[in-house]
């Protein structure tokens, strides 16, 4: 498999605080990586940092060997923690305004999707219930052809089955050959789903490797060695 | 099915896969499902699914076809030996509980006996829900 991500040495700082402190970090194409972490552990300027929407950092940051920018963002797409949609945008104008943004954008496999989720796609998006509104933006998501995938909490604040749903979609919709990093601090409910795990904390890589290989070496789920893990407090 | 995450996962597909073989759910000859089917079906990492595979061939159970897929075995002896390794595994865990709750040898065997009622199902070629 080939790289998809390199990062070398990637610090980014808001103001005083050092958001990510020369973090390195390799993923591997053909993947689907859990990122965990604390809340302000790094994850989400990490992945932003990936998908070109921070442009100030320092170190190295290759996706397929380019440096983030209009390049990366025709093949990355993020899926970002927060709505990203104008408010009062129905699904089916927010699958025409995907059409419009990205020419890897397969509007038919996205209004399947919303279908199959029982989503009424002639609705305001913001009359539609919080874990609706995340599969609609998931399958926004995951109906580009991209060749890198970073979903932000996806399954964050939804119920059990909406989140069996989006995990579903997940592994059903990506392509064999993407790399998907899906950063969470639900690590028990996509424990399955992930075949590596990257773990962070204050800006750096505490733990990364194959899945099966740390629940082998640590003797123990990944969710308890992330419990084990963060017990113990921050060095300075 | 429900994984125990403190162990690797395809270790226990695996052992999934193995009883498939061994209660007939995969007959012996048929096509082996595809990686994203079963990775569907189990709601686990496709990467992970393919390594399990991986051992079936290994260990003989299933065999690549190069252009056509993955099969079940044929090898009627091999699957009969995957169906001991199954229930000595089972009989295995049987043992460790009755020892832990201080049952001797005849106790344990008097309480299979007692528990193996004429109408439980007996032929060990039926698939079964729970593993």
């Amino acid at each position: 498999m080939s790289t998809a991500l390199e990062i070398r040495n990637l610090s980014r700082r808001y103001g005083p605080i050092l958001a990510l402190d020369d973090l390195s970090l390799t993923l591997e194409a053909g993947r689907i990586v859990a990122l965990f972490g604390e809340n302000g552990s790094g994850k989400t300027t990490l992945l932003k940092v990936v998908a070109g929407l921070l442009a100030e950092y320092t170190g190295e940051v290759l996706v397929h060997g380019e440096r983030p920018g209009p390049a990366t963002k025709a093949m990355v797409s993020f899926l970002p923690d927060e709505s990203f949609l104008p408010s009062g945008i129905t699904a089916r104008g927010a699958v025409a305004m995907f059409t419009d943004f990205f020419a890897d954008f397969d509007a038919r496999r996205a209004t399947a999707l919303i279908d199959d989720f029982g989503i009424d796609s002639r609705r305001a998006l913001k009359t539609l219930s919080k874990g609706q509104r995340e599969k609609v933006q998931l399958a926004l998501a995951m109906s580009r052809r991209a060749r890198v995938y970073l979903l932000d909490e996806p399954i964050s604040g939804v119920d059990p089955a909406a989140r069996e749903t989006i995990l579903a979609t997940i592994l059903t919709q990506y392509d064999p050959e993407a790399l998907v990093v899906i950063s969470t601090h639900l690590i028990a409910d996509i424990e399955p789903v992930a075949d590596a795990a990257v773990f962070l904390r204050a800006g750096r890589v505490l733990f990364a490797g194959d899945a099966d290989d740390l629940r082998a070496q640590q003797g123990m789920s990944l969710d308890r060695l992330f419990r084990t893990a963060y017990q113990t407090p921050v060095r300075s | 099915m429900d994984f125990d995450p403190g162990q690797p996962i395809w270790l226990q597909l695996v052992r999934e896969f193995t009883r498939r073989i061994a209660t007939g759910a995969w007959p012996a000859g048929e096509r082996v499902p595809s990686v994203r089917d079963l990775a569907a079906e189990l709601g686990v990492n496709p990467n992970t699914v393919q390594r399990a595979l991986a051992e079936l061939e290994r260990t003989r159970l299933a065999v690549a076809e190069r252009t056509a897929g993955r099969f079940v075995t044929t090898d009627t002896t091999l699957i009969a030996a995957a169906q001991l390794g199954s229930a000595r595994a089972a009989a295995d865990a049987y043992v460790a509980a009755a020892r832990g709750l201080h049952l001797n040898q005849d106790a344990a065997l008097g309480l299979i006996a007692e528990r193996w009622r004429p109408d439980s199902p007996t032929d060990a070629s039926i698939p079964t829900q729970e593993h």
